[in-house]
């Protein structure tokens, strides 16, 4: 098994890991400046809490069992804290800080070898001291207090343990509550929570139960030493509605109180990092603070917005480039040429641009094939077969997006793959195959287009077997006579299912339809081959990106449609007499092959130069994808452009040979054609012409 | 198509997205993800979901927070959730079933333990 396949997941968890050791440890130096005046603040402490509780789910999930008790420990001591159960106290400080210590070498270790360990038992047993602590008294919980049981059902144990710091500290409860614009609501709850937290506590926000509607309500339960009409006049708005509970009422006045001007944190701030570099420094020698990974998180949304972005500037561009060709035409040929001059650079840094967003929406299949091997392992294991998965090509790198689209389908071919196409160790035996099986799943690049193979070394496709079944499900005719091609495409049928109980793992209702529906979403296209008794192949071609296409764009009737130009292989004028007819099709001679044609006009229902073009020259894009070719006969070829695609939406995706629709620089929206569908459709039953 | 909207609401991003691919393995789920109980909450009231995984212990606003909220309004009344929870937090976990959740999943999160419990609220 590939080693670059396993590390991408666990480079995401470093690199998670280490965002997270890199807030605790910040946290960790306010929270031991804290140590001195015994107050810590809340925030701070349940960020630590919250870090600790993080790391520990990511290595339960990653298996790594030392992690996961180190960090169960760290939660475990740090819950008590923040609950108030454990003293707050300088030697329990220095316990989180080596405890953290040996997070980041255990983390630092594992980055480089995913076996290694540490000898946790000193440092366990020092968190397990700590964490033994006399309990501070634990208050009758909230008894006498004045709050809507409706609101203390809502709170963690942890807000409800805060809710008893403030009172004890004599501060008095408010209920704030305010309503929202719904499409704010969450900016707005920020900024009134970040004003409230110079104030005092807030304890919870809470939405306020009911229809989710235009406007939605909050309460904060908010600890302060504020009296209510400071509270209204902090933050001035009129739909504040406060209650106030708890011991310290009304009446309490602070002395000479003045609302401070929320400066006072960025201060704090500021200090505590003049301390951050102190506290590396006693950071144990061993483990370097610097970040081990140099990776950075995007939200695909940001990448998508800026690819959108690129993609406006490079139809802006092409208007550009008609304005100067207009002045050429009309004005100053000398302006002209400087404007063509500044056209080709800004041109060229265009193409710059748009090959670096790109390239950061790259990603080697690697992560996919990851996924792969443990569901390789899991359904091997739950079938009880012998598996050998040979991974090849795991760098090959494809669009994020389009990784993100073929992992179904490539998980459903795999489980395939297993399930039905390899045989039980005992037949294989028998037959006198090796016992394990072996699947290939290989990937590499052909052009603009990334090819993913899947093969086994099974039984193969039964091709009798699936005949006999489409005939039983009347998907095909009793007498019908089928190439083996046609054969494998009934599998791909809706409603076709080689097994009649359908098995657990490859099943639960999923068919091959659905693949290939997902595969030619993605303007791709699935092949299958197979040999009875020696194993089949599912050859799986995607083109490398989706965002951005060169297009050849052409004109039918009176329609202008867009062609990707990486499946355009070549154009052709040709006469109309040179078309001739096999088999009730339309096909060309070209350098000895034969080429099958497709009139789009006919496709889309275009009929407007159909008489005409007996006597006329055509124009034909020959197309290819894999090994087939294909003719789309257009009346124009109105040249090249780059486009940018948009999806049709729900309401159009049914749309036949339509991949999505693009917009030219002018302004115009056109159609772009699904190439690889058309071309499927079309072939369906033609496959005499071996084309 | 079952054609289902899921909302997973949980801030960590592995965590998410290792919970997302478990439930990309049934069919037709569509799944938008939120990063904390106020985005989850945004989410909610910009579309209707058939089914909602979350976190407890988020920042900014919880899980409990979220379930409650959701089970009080009318369109999501018999919505099923399922929280995700830690071994260790019964507490919380008791609150979050008392509030209206349906099924609790604990952490660390196996998938296949994921499938039965969405299979068992849901004809998938």
């Amino acid at each position: 098994m590939s080693d670059t396949s396993s590390s991408q997941a666990l480079k995401d968890f470093i690199s998670e890991t280490e965002e997270i050791i890199g807030t605790l440890n910040y946290d960790l130096v306010k929270l031991a400046d804290a140590v001195e005046t015994g107050d810590c603040d809340p925030d701070v402490l349940n960020g630590i809490f919250r870090g600790a509780h993080s790391i520990k789910g990511l290595a339960g999930m990653f298996g790594f069992d030392d992690l996961s008790s180190l960090s169960h420990a760290m939660e475990n001591l740090l819950d008590g804290l923040r609950l108030g159960k454990v003293p707050f106290t300088q030697p329990l400080v220095d316990t989180l800080f080596s405890s953290l210590d040996v997070l980041i070498q255990l983390i630092d270790g594992k980055s480089n070898d995913e076996n290694f360990t540490l000898d946790l038992v000193p440092i366990l047993a020092l968190i397990d001291q700590s964490a033994e602590g006399e309990a501070s008294s634990a208050e009758d919980p909230l008894a006498g207090l004045d709050i809507d049981p409706g609101i203390l059902n809502v709170l963690t144990e942890y807000e409800e343990h805060r809710l008893l710091e403030n009172i004890r500290k004599g501060r008095a409860i408010h209920l704030l509550r305010m309503d929202f614009e719904l499409s704010s609501f969450d900016q707005e709850l920020a900024e009134i929570t970040e004003q409230l937290k110079q104030q005092g506590e807030v304890v919870s926000t809470l939405p306020s139960a009911g229809e989710i509607g235009e406007r939605i309500a909050f309460q904060i339960l908010f600890g302060s030493e504020l009296k209510r009409s400071d509270i209204e006049l902090l933050l001035s708005r009129d739909d504040l509605d406060i209650s106030t509970c708890g011991r310290a009422d009304v009446e309490m006045e602070p002395e000479g109180f003045v609302l401070e001007e929320p400066d006072a944190r960025p201060d704090t701030a500021m200090a505590t990092l003049e301390r951050l570099p102190a506290a590396v420094e006693e950071v144990d020698a061993g483990s370097s603070m610097r970040s081990i990974s140099r990776t950075v998180r995007v939200d695909i949304d940001k990448l998508d917005l800026l690819m959108n972005i690129v993609g406006e500037l490079v139809l802006s561009k092409s208007s550009i480039s008609n304005i100067g060709d207009r002045i050429k035409a009309s004005a100053d040929k000398e302006l002209a040429t400087e404007l063509a001059k500044a056209t080709r650079i800004l041109e060229r840094r265009l193409h710059e641009l748009q090959k670096g967003v790109m390239d950061v929406r790259m990603v080697p299949v690697g992560q996919l094939f990851d996924k792969m091997t443990r569901i390789v392992r899991r359904v091997s294991n739950e079938q009880g077969k012998k598996v050998d998965l040979d991974i090849r090509g795991a760098d090959t790198e494809l669009d994020k997006l389009i990784i993100e689209d073929v992992s179904d389908p490539l998980m459903h071919i795999i489980r395939n793959a297993i399930d039905h196409g390899l045989e039980t160790p005992e037949e294989r035996r028998q037959v006198g195959k090796p016992e394990k099986g072996h699947v290939q799943l290989w990937a590499s690049q052909k052009g603009n287009h990334v090819v993913i193979e899947v093969h086994d070394d099974g039984r193969g496709i039964d091709t009798e077997g699936v005949r006999r079944k489409a005939v039983e499900k009347g998907l095909i005719s009793e007498g019908q006579s089928l190439s083996e091609e046609e054969i494998y495409d009934l599998l791909f049928m809706a409603g076709f299912s080689t097994r009649d109980e359908v098995s657990d793992m490859s099943g639960r209702g999923v068919g091959m339809d659905v693949v290939k529906n997902n595969i030619a979403a993605l303007s791709g296209m699935i092949e299958v081959k197979s040999t009875q008794g020696q194993g089949s192949s599912m050859i799986i071609t995607l083109p490398i990106t989706l965002a951005i296409i060169k297009a050849l764009i052409v004109q039918v009737g009176d329609k202008t449609y867009a062609i990707p130009i990486n499946s355009v292989l070549e154009t052709l004028m040709i006469d109309a007499d040179v078309i001739q007819t096999v088999e009730k099709r339309e096909v060309i001679e070209l350098r000895k092959s034969t080429v099958p044609l497709l009139r789009l006009n006919q496709v889309f229902g275009l009929d407007s130069e159909e008489e005409k073009t007996d006597e006329k020259r055509l124009f034909v894009a020959i197309v290819g994808l894999a090994e087939k070719r294909m003719g789309f006969v257009v009346d124009e070829l109105l040249g090249q452009q780059d486009v940018v695609i948009k999806s049709l939406g729900k309401a159009l995706s049914f749309v036949q040979g339509i991949a999505g629709a693009a917009e030219l620089g002018n302004q115009k929206t056109i159609l772009v054609l699904d190439v690889a569908g058309l071309m499927t459709e079309a072939l369906r039953g033609e496959s005499s012409l071996n084309v | 198509m079952t054609g289902y909207k899921v909302l997973v609401v949980e801030d960590s991003p592995t965590m998410r997205q290792l919970i997302v691919f478990a439930l990309k393995r049934i069919r037709g789920f569509q799944i938008v993800e939120a990063n904390d109980g106020v985005d989850g909450l945004k989410k909610l009231s910009a579309e209707k979901f058939d089914l909602i995984l979350t976190d407890i212990n988020m920042p900014i606003m919880d899980g409990l927070k979220l379930v409650s909220m959701v089970r009080n309004d009318p369109n999501y009344k018999e919505t099923p959730i399922i929280v995700i929870t830690t071994e260790g937090a019964i507490e919380d976990r008791e609150r979050a079933l008392a509030l209206g959740a349906n099924e609790y999943i604990t952490k660390p999160i196996q998938t296949m333990k994921i499938l039965e419990t969405v299979k068992k609220l849901m004809s998938v």
